[in-house]
Parts: structure tokens; sequence; C-alpha cells
């Protein structure tokens, strides 16, 4: 695979620098902070979502080449190799444990000034996120507005499970900062893990945390347009990020269909769900919930209703394809075009403006 | 355009709504304020009688949060899954380009006119003192 190549100039929406050490982002902390990390002896600050030594974590030549550990090896693994034009820095530092929101906020703080310093400083391609320390609305606000100058930024983080659905009015703060800076509001799968990870309660293994994410999902997605985050919020775009994607048609063939007749509940809903769904909402192609054949992937895509809710991602360094297949088999060449280029340029309104 | 007398016209006053059989089909009149307005009983979903639904006024909202009621007594809701159906038009509140109720032309008559002709009266006999509903089927 060379930079001429079939993902030439393609947007990578989701890479994964490695998860740096609580002591690594104590550094870009200011003096009380770094010592309350060390007095209160927070040495490692691990999340279960992607614990570092499961294979899923890592692919195995990736791992091997140690390529999330710094920006040289990251790009000589994707960028470089492939001719990606942008990659998209998602940090999964767990900001979201904390119950303290005051060091929630000092280490979301930290986390995207190192963000900023060790990762999007070394390559121009690079882009990155905001890690939001979502258990307080307006220090999230603070930190939108404290980033918004840097145009590297071109998204706000969330998790896909965390206290409250994020269609609650109590988050929309959080909407009309990232609506007024262009800012797009990714949701990662993953949990704060403050509630069960299904409702009813917790289940036994990784395997059933990792396919309850896409459950998590789905609340999210009714929420955010039952309660008219996009009827406030008309701009604003949000990417839902590793969430298995296919899971997406039957769960708005459901909400659909219910809204047809509570739809008196929710007035300000002036179109279907499934078309808000289409206007707003776009996913990262990586991991793909595949059918066994090429064919129901077609059906899939047709069930979508649409070719511009897909975006290119390769979840780098998570294990979820193996070679070089990092989209799904038997897209049509100008949907592959739509989906490396043009939907994640007008996923992120800040990509274009450097 | 067969016309047929359906109901003698005091029989459904304002407010009220009554299920007829025209040509072997379900037809409901409802009364609007003086207005009839008659419409195919099926719904398109599947098949739930409207004339057993509710009426509610039309809900609309400019921004989350808010509820504007309107058009008291103008909305037929199924009674199966509650599907909203505007009387005026027969459209599907949800779906109004591709769902939506037969609707009849319906007016009211004075017997003297029809005992004239052409209608249909297959279950009437009518007198020239009354007034009746008739309905017009394409
Ligand atoms: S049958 Fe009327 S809404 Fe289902």
């Amino acid at each position: 695979m060379s930079a001429n190549g079939p993902y030439q100039g393609a947007i990578d929406c989701d890479i994964h620098p490695r998860v740096p050490t609580p002591q690594t982002l104590a550094r870009y902390m200011d003096d009380h902070w770094r010592d309350t990390v060390e007095v209160r002896g927070i040495e490692a600050w691990d999340s279960i979502s992607y614990p570092p030594n499961a294979p899923l974590t890592s692919r195995p030549d990736w791992r091997k080449a140690d390529a999330d550990a710094e920006p040289a090896k990251l790009t000589e693994a994707t960028l470089d190799r492939f001719g990606f034009a942008h990659a998209l820095c998602n940090s999964l530092f767990a900001v979201q444990f904390f119950r303290d929101e005051n060091l929630a906020a000092a280490f979301a703080r930290a986390l995207n000034d190192w963000l900023a310093a060790e990762w999007l400083d070394k390559d121009p391609r690079l882009r990155g996120s905001v890690v939001l320390p979502i258990q307080s609305v307006e220090r999230s606000v603070d930190e939108i507005e404290r980033r918004a100058a840097d145009r590297r930024f071109v998204q706000v983080l969330l998790l896909a499970m965390g206290e409250q659905p994020l269609g609650k009015s109590m988050y929309w703060p959080i909407y009309a900062a990232a609506e007024r800076h262009g800012f797009t509001v990714g949701i990662h799968a993953g949990s704060s893990y403050h509630h069960a990870l299904t409702s009813s309660g917790w289940p036994s293994y990784y395997l059933e945390d990792y396919a309850a994410q896409a459950l998590g999902f789905q609340a999210q997605l009714a929420s955010l347009i039952c309660e008219g985050v996009f009827v406030k919020y008309p701009k604003l775009k949000v990417v839902l990020i590793e969430s298995g994607v296919t899971w997406l048609p039957p769960s708005l063939w459901r909400l659909s269909k219910f809204w047809r007749g509570v739809r008196l509940e929710v007035p300000w809903l002036d179109r279907s769900p499934e078309q808000f769904a289409r206007d707003h909402i776009r996913l990262t192609i990586q991991p793909f919930d595949a059918p066994p054949s090429p064919a129901q992937i077609g059906r899939i895509m047709d069930q979508l209703q649409s070719d511009e809710m897909l975006l290119f991602a390769t979840d780098f360094p998570h294990w979820q394809f193996a070679d070089d297949a990092m989209l799904p088999a038997g897209l049509s060449p100008a949907l592959t075009r739509k989906i490396l280029i043009d939907n994640p340029l007008a996923a992120y309104p800040r990509l274009g403006r450097p | 355009m067969p016309r047929h007398v359906v109901a003698k016209a005091a029989e459904i006053p304002p407010g009220s709504r009554k299920l007829v059989q025209v040509a072997g089909r379900d037809i409901v009149i409802f009364n609007i304020s003086g207005e009839l307005f008659a419409l195919s009983d099926k719904c398109p979903h599947k098949g739930g009688s409207l004339s057993r639904g509710k009426l509610s006024g039309a809900v609309t909202a400019s921004q989350p949060g808010q509820y504007h009621y309107s058009r008291p007594g103008e909305i037929i809701r199924c009674p199966w899954h509650a599907w909203e159906f505007d009387v005026r038009t027969g459209r599907s509140w949800c779906d109004p380009q591709r769902m939506r109720l037969m609707n009849y032309a319906v007016s009211v008559e004075p017997g003297a006119k029809l005992v004239e002709g052409p209608f249909t009266a297959e279950t009437f006999a009518v007198s020239v003192e009354d007034a009746y509903v008739v309905i017009e089927t394409k």
C-alpha cells in the first residue's frame, strides 16, 4: 500500500494515542493538582473499557511496533502508509470515572493540553477531540471555551454511558457552546461505570460489556432526538464513535414507529426520528458489526437511506480489522469516496478551517 | 357520482360522529361545529375503526418543552395505535404525503330536494320536511 492507494486523502475519524498515565498528565497540571495526584496516590487510572493487555486494545503488529506510543510511530503505521490526510485523536483516559468534578476538570484540562503538546504539535495532519469533564456542565463549557481558539480541536468528546441521558436539558449549555464554535459532538463507546451497564444491572463478562455498548448508543440517540436537541441546535452534528453501526436501522424503525402513536409527547419533532438521525447523526465505520456476506452489507446501506452518515475510521490501534481491510466489503466506489473524504469533511466543520 | 342519503341531519349534531355503510364501505361522518366531514373509517395502518377513536386538538411546538394546543376536536386518533389524522383533510399527521384516509364530499340537503333525485337511499324513506346527510362516492 502506498500513498497513491485506495485510502489516499482519507480522513481517519477515530484513532487513539496510548492512554497516558496520571503521572504524565500531572506534568500538565498546576501545583495543587500535581500534588494531589501524588498525595492521593493516583498511580493508575485504567479503564476496563479497553484494558491495556486485552487483545482488542491493540492489534498485534501495532502492539509489537509500539505504534500508539508516539506520533512518529503512529504516523508511520497509518497516515504515511495509507496516505491519510488527517487523523482525529480521541483520548480515552477515563476522566469520566472521577466522582470529584474538580479533579475531573483538572484531568480533562491536562489531558487536552497533553494531546495538543505531545501529539497535535508533532504532526500537522493530526486533529483532536476535547475531552469534557461531563461531571460538571459548567466546567465542560469552560473547557470548550478554553479550546475553541485552537482549530486543531474539531470535536468535543463524551461517552456512550454516563450519569444521565445526554439529551436532557441540563446538558444543553454544552451543545450551545459546541454549536457556537463549530465543534462536532462525538460520543465514544464507553461508560463512566457510575451506573450498571445494562438496565437490568451489572453483567458478568467483558463480552457482555462490549455488546451492551450498542444499547448505550441507542439510548443516547433516542434521548438526543426526543428531547429536541436538534430542534434547539439545528447546526449540531453528533458522531457515534465505535458504535458498531448496524444496530441503527432497526432502532430507528422502532423509534419512528412509536413516535407516530405518541407524538403528542414531543410535538417539537417536526420530522420523524429517522429523518432527524439522517440529518444530524453520523457514525464511524470501525468497528462494523457486519452480516456474513457483502450482499447483506448492501442491504444495510439501503436501510440507512443515506450515503452521508458513515465516516471512515480505523479505530487505531484497537484490533477491529485484519490486514488492510478497513472498510466493509461490497461498497461502491462512489460511496467509498464519500465515507473516506466527503462525509468527514461535512461532519467536522472545523476540519476545513485550519 | 352516486349520491347516497345516509342519515338524518339531526342524527349528527355538532361534536358527534356517525359510522355509516355506503356501497359496501364503512364511512365515518364527523360534525365539527356544524361542518361535516366524511372519511373512510378504516385506518390505513392496520385497519382500526376511526369512528371509535378519540378526538383531540392539534399539538405543535416551535421549541422543545412548549406545547401549543389548537383546533380542538379536529384530530382523530386511531383507537389501535393512536396515529393521528386530520379530520379536515384525512391526512396522517406524521406522514401526510403517503398516509391518508379517503375523504368524501358530504352535504346536508333538504328532503324536498332529494325526493326529486337522482340519489340512492337504500335504507331511507325520505320525507320532505327533514334535512338529510348526503355522501358522494367516487
Ligand atoms: S390501526 Fe390505526 S394506528 Fe394502527
